[in-house]
């Protein structure tokens, strides 16, 4: 057989593309339940401290189970947007190099970056998503408008691209023997100033806490959430959390993309 | 035309102050086995980074088949694989699966994959180990999955970096089968390695790289030719020796070049020398030997030899390998 017979294989992209994601739900499948304990565990514990314990206690105000719920909805999905990116990512590009067999797949460098958006934000809609039926379990019912859901899958999907830009700056910037220190450095910091646990405009009486929450993308994901599901607690209007947020997401991506390719070619 | 075509490649990395690939070109004929040999950062893996579309050429050109590396990298990736020297197999999921994924990444049909996955991991040894996880795979084990990765799709050009170093004796040989095999199946293999004796063994024709440049081209053979003289007589004496010596063996009929060797006076010989001959070396012992008796000193070593891929190399680089 010479070299000219030997038939070759010409996949298409768009294949490629729909390859390499299969191949990434076919690891989440295969390892679900450590999915759902990943992302899971910590806003259930949230949810049933603050919005069960300490309401059955009297410590907070009738309600306040209402008000944590769409925070922590949004919460769960950009947390778990980032972690689904930044996590395979630094270890990919830093030492088990598993990236390099999709980098030389026949598709173009960018949508090895777009197939990693695309399943970070997937987790996050299903860690998400399970999240309703824990919080009918833990609460006996949560704040539901339907009338608001347009703006519910708005904040979803937002939600979701904002921690996925989040998680590919991470990803790609970060050194592997850093990422304990940055996901400390980031995430507590990202965990308390998104606005989860109380609505933007009471913070009006802790006037610089209020700034420095401003800053934080996540707080918009959560008001956003809070204007769909709780429309009567006072929050951020709908549409400026809409306009900071895909703001927020062109940028993130830009740097983010760039930083990917950065790392993928020399 | 060559199957794969490197014309005046030229690569500077950023904030760098020389050139990691500096003017090379060079043709691979399709079937052919091409080493490119060289030490650590003399830009071989550069040069084959830019080949398979992972480093960006600051100038000139490089082709696969005849599609341009930067004009259309994808189409470049459909005819390539690289088997790289540290594993990268994916290792959430089984070594049947990464077979399987890899080729899905490449297009090849479900049905194609899946028969083509137990045949190679049955012609690789590997067909007990199908559903283990690569983690805890020996480096030779992994070698031969990334091998047996790499041909899922069939790639016409099959990249492989340092293919065998760190493998035991056996598992060595056993990748050197296999690779053979494949030159036999018309599959273009470039491998770079700083491995003389693998280069050796394996290659049609060897490149030798350093500070970015090729400085030389040519089968083994013809590289071990071109160096002044084909064989080597080696003598040591127990005895240390002035310069004077080293120019009485320069001046015997026959001796092109001569190399002062590192002897070890514990084990007797203080003075070492290798010279380089045109023609025969078993005529030279006697006189070699009076020249050595004239300085006092007695002979007690001769080794005759030809000349290595190593001595080529440290001709050409002025360095070893090792």
């Amino acid at each position: 057989m010479t070299a000219a017979s030997i038939p070759l294989e010409s996949g298409s992209r768009a294949g490629a593309f729909l390859a390499v994601l299969h191949r990434d739900l076919y690891v989440t499948w295969k390892e679900l339940p450590a999915f759902l304990a990943q992302v899971i565990l910590q806003p259930l514990f949230l949810l049933f401290v603050f919005g069960k314990v300490l309401g059955s206690l009297g410590y907070t105000q009738h309600g306040y189970a209402d008000l944590l719920f769409p925070g922590l909805l949004g919460l769960t999905v950009v947390l778990t947007s980032i972690q689904a990116l930044a996590f395979p990512l630094v270890a990919e590009f830093g030492w088990t190099r598993e990236i390099e067999d999709r980098l030389l797949a026949p598709m173009p460098t960018s949508y090895v970056a777009a197939e990693k958006i695309l399943f970070a934000m997937l987790r996050a809609f299903g860690a998400t998503l399970i999240m309703i039926p824990i919080g009918y379990a833990i609460l006996g019912h949560i704040p539901w408008q339907w009338r608001n859901t347009g703006w519910f899958v708005a904040a979803l999907v937002l939600g979701a691209l904002v921690g996925a830009g989040l998680g590919l700056l991470i990803g790609t910037l970060v050194q592997p023997q850093r990422i304990n220190i940055v996901f400390s450095l980031v995430f507590t910091p990202l965990l308390f100033t998104g606005c989860t646990q109380y609505p933007w405009p009471s913070l009006a009486r802790l006037r610089w806490f209020q700034v420095i929450t401003a800053g934080n993308p996540m707080t918009y994901v959560s008001e956003m959430m809070r204007g769909a599901l709780t429309p009567s607690v006072p929050h951020i209007q709908p549409w400026i959390c809409l306009v900071v947020a895909l703001g927020a997401i062109a940028l993130l991506l830009t740097v983010g993309v760039r930083g990917f390719y950065r790392r993928a070619i020399d | 035309m060559g199957v794969v075509r490197v014309e005046e490649l030229v690569k500077r990395y950023p904030k760098s102050q020389v050139n990691a690939v500096d003017g090379v070109s060079f043709e691979i004929e399709a079937g052919e086995v091409f080493g490119l040999l060289g030490p650590n950062g003399a830009g071989k893996t550069t040069t084959v980074g830019v080949l398979t579309t992972r480093v960006r050429p600051t100038s000139g050109r490089a082709s696969i088949d005849g599609v341009d590396v930067v004009a259309d990298p994808v189409g470049v990736r459909r005819q390539l694989a690289v088997v790289p020297q540290r594993s990268n197999l994916d290792r959430a999921i089984s070594i049947r699966d990464n077979l399987i994924f890899h080729a899905a990444y490449h297009g090849v049909p479900p049905k194609v994959r899946e028969a083509r996955a137990d045949e190679l991991l049955g012609q690789f040894g590997l067909a007990d180990r199908s559903s283990s996880r690569p983690d805890f795979f020996s480096g030779g084990q992994s070698q031969r999955v990334m091998i047996a990765r790499a041909l899922m799709h069939r790639p016409k050009v099959l990249f492989l970096d340092e293919p065998t170093t760190g493998l035991d004796p056996a598992a060595r040989l056993f990748v050197w089968d296999r690779l053979r095999e494949l030159r036999d199946a018309g599959v273009t293999l470039l491998l770079t390695t700083h491995d003389m004796h693998e280069a050796a063994a394996l290659s049609d024709r060897v490149g030798i790289m350093d500070h970015g440049k090729l400085l030389a081209l040519d089968s083994p053979e013809g590289l071990m030719r071109s160096l002044a003289g084909e064989t080597t007589l080696e003598l040591a004496a127990d005895e240390p020796a002035d310069g004077t010596l080293a120019d009485a063996l320069a001046a015997l009929p026959g001796v092109e070049r001569v190399e002062r060797l590192q002897g070890s006076p514990e084990d007797g010989d203080a003075f070492r020398v290798r010279l380089y001959l045109a023609g025969e070396a078993a005529p030279l012992v006697a006189p070699a030997a009076a020249a050595l008796a004239e300085q006092g000193l007695a002979l007690n070593d001769v080794r005759f030899g030809t000349a290595t891929l190593e001595d080529v190399f440290i001709n050409l680089t002025g360095r070893s390998l090792r």
